[in-house]
């Protein structure tokens, strides 16, 4: 590998992008595909797929064996609200791999004792993803769990600016139209609002904190390998 | 072999944390070989994707294989190290050579070695 093409390749990482590094198995050859550049690549198809799944692995192209090096961004869950439900939620997405940061500017709720050894910023939303927390991104999930629009209006907001693949708001169909009525206020259209999953989760008949907080996880997941891709913008 | 005193790069665990290695070693001016698992049968110890990186001295970090085979791919490292061209080594148990190096969990693997130039 050329060491300038390694270089770019820890280059996307740090910038939290994808890319995948095609290898000719029997020569050597390298390339680098940034994501941005898959839809126009001769293998797009193939280079897509390893995408979606985030795994790397053998492919063949014109009789020739290629190894795919895939590396994308690892995913990161911010949860606006320290309640019941992210009690339940913070230690069932480590297992899934999601990294998980819990916001809520009540320091009642966003406590070590009833988050242990969950990051936790008891800041409002704007200001903690001004500063504590890394600012949001295409690789990142979150749910609006308050039930508080003080609270959870501006993370939903930060929410689609960043183009997160994800973004989730409990609340039920009416406080979720009064919702979308704010948001049209604040200048973004109903094609925007219709990227916020609510009322919040896949329809598993959730009724306890836990089942709830995994109706929303498997949403999360279902997000993530079925529909990211149609996000690329 | 001699292994170089322990710093934080020793630490690190995920693949792409080797890769940000291999591209330090390189910048210092070491010379070093990437191995990567390109394939795997059977119950093999470390998924594909999985690399392990390999100085002229025999410094290594990371894992193809949990510790089954990475002496063999060491010194397969540094040939490529002195040669250059990239090839593809496997380990298993079917493998004449699996009686001394092999990978006692009953899998096999195949490893793509390369020179970082």
């Amino acid at each position: 590998m050329r060491a300038d093409t390694l270089a770019q390749l820890n280059a996307e990482r740090a910038a939290r992008r994808a890319a995948i590094l095609v290898t000719d198995v029997a020569d050597g050859h390298q390339r680098l595909v940034r994501e941005a550049d898959i839809a126009a690549d001769p293998l797009s198809e193939t280079l897509t797929a390893h995408l979606v799944s985030g795994k790397s692995g053998l492919a063949a192209a014109e009789g020739r064996q290629l190894f795919l090096t895939v590396q994308v961004p690892p995913v990161r869950l911010v949860v606006i609200g320290a309640v019941h439900i992210s009690q339940a939620l913070a230690p069932m997405a480590a297992g899934l791999d999601l990294a998980v940061t819990v916001i809520d500017p009540r320091t009642a709720f966003a406590t070590p004792d009833r988050f242990p050894g969950v990051p936790l910023v008891a800041e409002w939303p704007e200001a903690a993803l001004a500063g504590p927390v890394p600012a949001l991104d295409r690789y990142c999930a979150v749910a609006a769990l308050t039930h508080d629009p003080k609270i959870d209006d501006p993370a939903l907001i930060a929410a689609l600016r960043a183009g997160c693949f994800y973004v989730g708001a409990l609340g039920s169909r009416k406080t979720h139209a009064s919702r979308v009525a704010r948001l049209g206020a604040a200048g973004f259209t109903p094609d925007d609002s219709a990227r916020i999953h609510a009322p919040i989760g896949l329809d598993i008949g959730a009724v306890s904190p836990a089942e709830i907080a995994l109706s929303i996880l498997a949403q999360i997941v279902a997000t993530l390998r079925r529909e990211r891709i149609r996000a690329v913008p | 072999m001699q292994a170089r005193p322990r710093d934080p790069a020793t630490m690190i665990s995920t693949e792409t944390d080797i890769l940000a290695a291999a591209e330090g070693w390189r910048r210092d001016g070491r010379r070093v070989a990437l191995a990567t698992v390109i394939e795997t049968w059977g119950s093999a110890p470390r998924p594909v994707g999985s690399h392990l990186v390999i100085d002229q001295e025999g410094n290594f970090l990371g894992s193809v294989s949990g510790g089954c085979v990475e002496g063999a791919v060491i010194t397969e490292a540094l040939d490529v190290i002195e040669a250059g061209q990239p090839r593809v080594i496997e380990f298993g148990v079917a493998d004449e050579t699996a009686w001394q190096v092999g990978l006692s969990c009953g899998g096999r693997i195949r490893i793509f070695l390369e020179r970082i130039d």
